[in-house]
């Protein structure tokens, strides 16, 4: 069989992130919030991070994002590039981001 | 299957907090997120500490599926995010692709609780393409020898390592489900790296909980607390080796915790189960509780309803049912006072302290009965099948 990938992603500006399949964001009607359903878990991400995460799929690099929302937001690019890399590395590393096999870290 | 639906989540950051079903205590339930659908209680493996009752549904009482259909329609307006597809073995059920497809059209994340020795490539591909999001296989150990005696089937590791594979070909996600007792717990650290070799995103390391089946199995299941202890560094240090690689959950073993689970997360809280006749159960194993009726999901209430208003969620519902010492314990907003069916199975009354808790009375009786199972016990088994069960080495398993 193949070799296991190794899933372990270190975020930098130039990874292209993206929810995996087991890891669904979408908005609950009946509780009026936001969540991601992923195996035996809900949870509720706050206003930024489903930003964010709307913004993760998989062509878009972390350096696009962060232009994004420094510019809708008129903010420092250096303070949101740390906070938006610190955010999607810790959804990593909890196993709620990866990224497209054929797209470069 | 053993399903853990102990918790709805152990994450929580700052951009990140997981959901409960109530916000509060004294709201005392809110919408519940998740529901476990026994499909049906037929299954070919004949494991020892089967989750399912004594008492299995036979197949001419279980819902058709326009009576599932409804359920998950009803499920999905109420506010329930996620549905486990569970048995028995669901895919012992013919409409298994039908019901999955119902699931995603309603809008709810599906996931497969499986034994896997059923499952075809095609089969699974067409789970696949009707939206399935997650598939939990469970292994009852890591080689053919020991995983095909426990679960009474010959040739099934080597189907489920199959399946396995196939799962991850078709690029769903996967977790390996294992149930470790005294007699496959030696080989734990073969089955982490086999969930790695098998590109599982998670795996769960589930000590068997002994209601039921289990409970009848105790003496040939029950681990040795140096079995405990090693297991707890070989989960520990595995969690930090595989870090960001397979995520690792642990079920340890009630009889030997100081403090009871939050079991559930909180008895009619956040889950409940639907039985393959019906029934809406506040977990899986509470029938084995006598003196609770449990409604059907066949009368004339709604789901809603008996979520919110029948005795059997009420009757242990919150805090206000507590005895002492849960009812002055600073931890009974935490573990809810622990598993009711364990206390049941342990007290005969399952309004008292689950004996898993140390400020239970018989907190020390179990823990010792633990320990002389565990080194006196016999490791022959009763296998579960609708026959109320089969001795090892009496006739064949398969017979």
């Amino acid at each position: 069989m193949n070799e296991p990938r190794n899933r372990r992603i270190t975020v930098s500006e130039a990874s292209r992130p993206v929810l995996p399949r087991h890891a669904r964001l979408k908005f609950d009607e009946v509780r009026q919030v936001w969540v991601i359903l992923a195996p035996e878990r809900v949870l509720a991400p706050d206003e930024i991070a489903v930003e964010v995460l709307q913004l993760c799929d998989g062509q878009r690099s972390v350096s696009d994002i962060v232009d994004l929302l420094a510019a809708k937001y008129n903010a420092p690019r250096a303070d949101i590039g740390t906070d938006v890399v610190a955010m999607l590395q810790d959804l990593a590393d909890k196993g709620f981001l990866t990224q497209k096999r054929d797209a470069t870290a | 299957m053993s399903p853990t639906l102990t918790d709805a989540s152990p994450i929580a950051t700052d951009s990140l907090t997981a959901i409960e079903g109530a916000r509060s205590v004294a709201e005392t339930y809110g919408i519940p997120l998740a529901v476990l659908a026994e499909l049906t209680h037929r299954c070919p493996l004949q494991c020892p500490y089967c989750s399912n009752p004594v008492e299995l549904d036979r197949a001419n009482s279980e819902l058709t599926t326009d009576e599932w259909k409804k359920v998950l329609s009803e499920l999905a307006e109420i506010g329930v995010l996620q549905i486990h597809f569970s048995g028995g073995e669901p895919t012992a059920r013919r409409d298994i692709v039908e019901l999955v497809q119902h699931a995603t059209d309603v809008g709810l994340y599906s996931n497969l609780i499986t034994s896997a020795v059923l499952l075809t490539r095609d089969k699974l591909a067409a789970l696949a393409d009707a939206g399935l999001c997650h598939v939990q296989i469970s292994f009852q150990g890591n080689e053919p020898v020991v995983a095909d005696r426990v679960g009474g089937y010959r040739g099934g590791h080597a189907k489920k390592l199959e399946a396995a594979r196939w799962t991850r070909e078709l690029d769903l996600p996967l977790t390996v489900n294992a149930v470790m007792h005294r007699q496959n717990l030696h080989q734990l650290d073969d089955i982490i790296q086999m969930a790695v070799d098998l590109d599982a995103d998670r795996l769960e390391v589930a000590n068997v909980q002994y209601y039921g089946w289990a409970l009848k199995n105790r003496a040939a299941l029950m681990p040795t607390i140096a079995q405990i202890d090693h297991t707890s560094r070989i989960v520990d240090d595995a969690r930090v080796r595989l870090k960001g690689i397979l995520d690792i959950d642990y079920v340890v073993p009630d009889y030997y915790a100081l403090r009871p689970k939050k079991c559930m997360g909180g008895w009619g809280r956040q889950f409940f189960n639907i039985s393959p006749a019906g029934k809406v159960l506040p977990c899986h194993a509470a029938e084995t509780i006598t003196g609770l009726d449990f409604e059907s999901v066949r009368s004339n209430h709604s789901i809603a309803w008996i979520w919110q208003n029948s005795d059997a969620f009420n009757r242990y519902r919150g805090i206000g049912w507590m005895p002492e010492p849960c009812r002055s314990c600073e931890f009974k907003e935490i573990d809810f006072g622990g598993c009711r069916c364990q206390a049941f199975a342990l007290t005969g009354d399952a309004g008292n302290t689950d004996p898993a808790c140390t400020l239970s009375q018989r907190h020390a009786e179990i823990f010792k009965l633990a320990e002389t199972e565990s080194s006196q016990g016999t490791d022959r088994f009763l296998y579960r099948n609708f026959k109320g069960g089969t001795l090892e080495g009496e006739e064949s398993p398969e017979s």
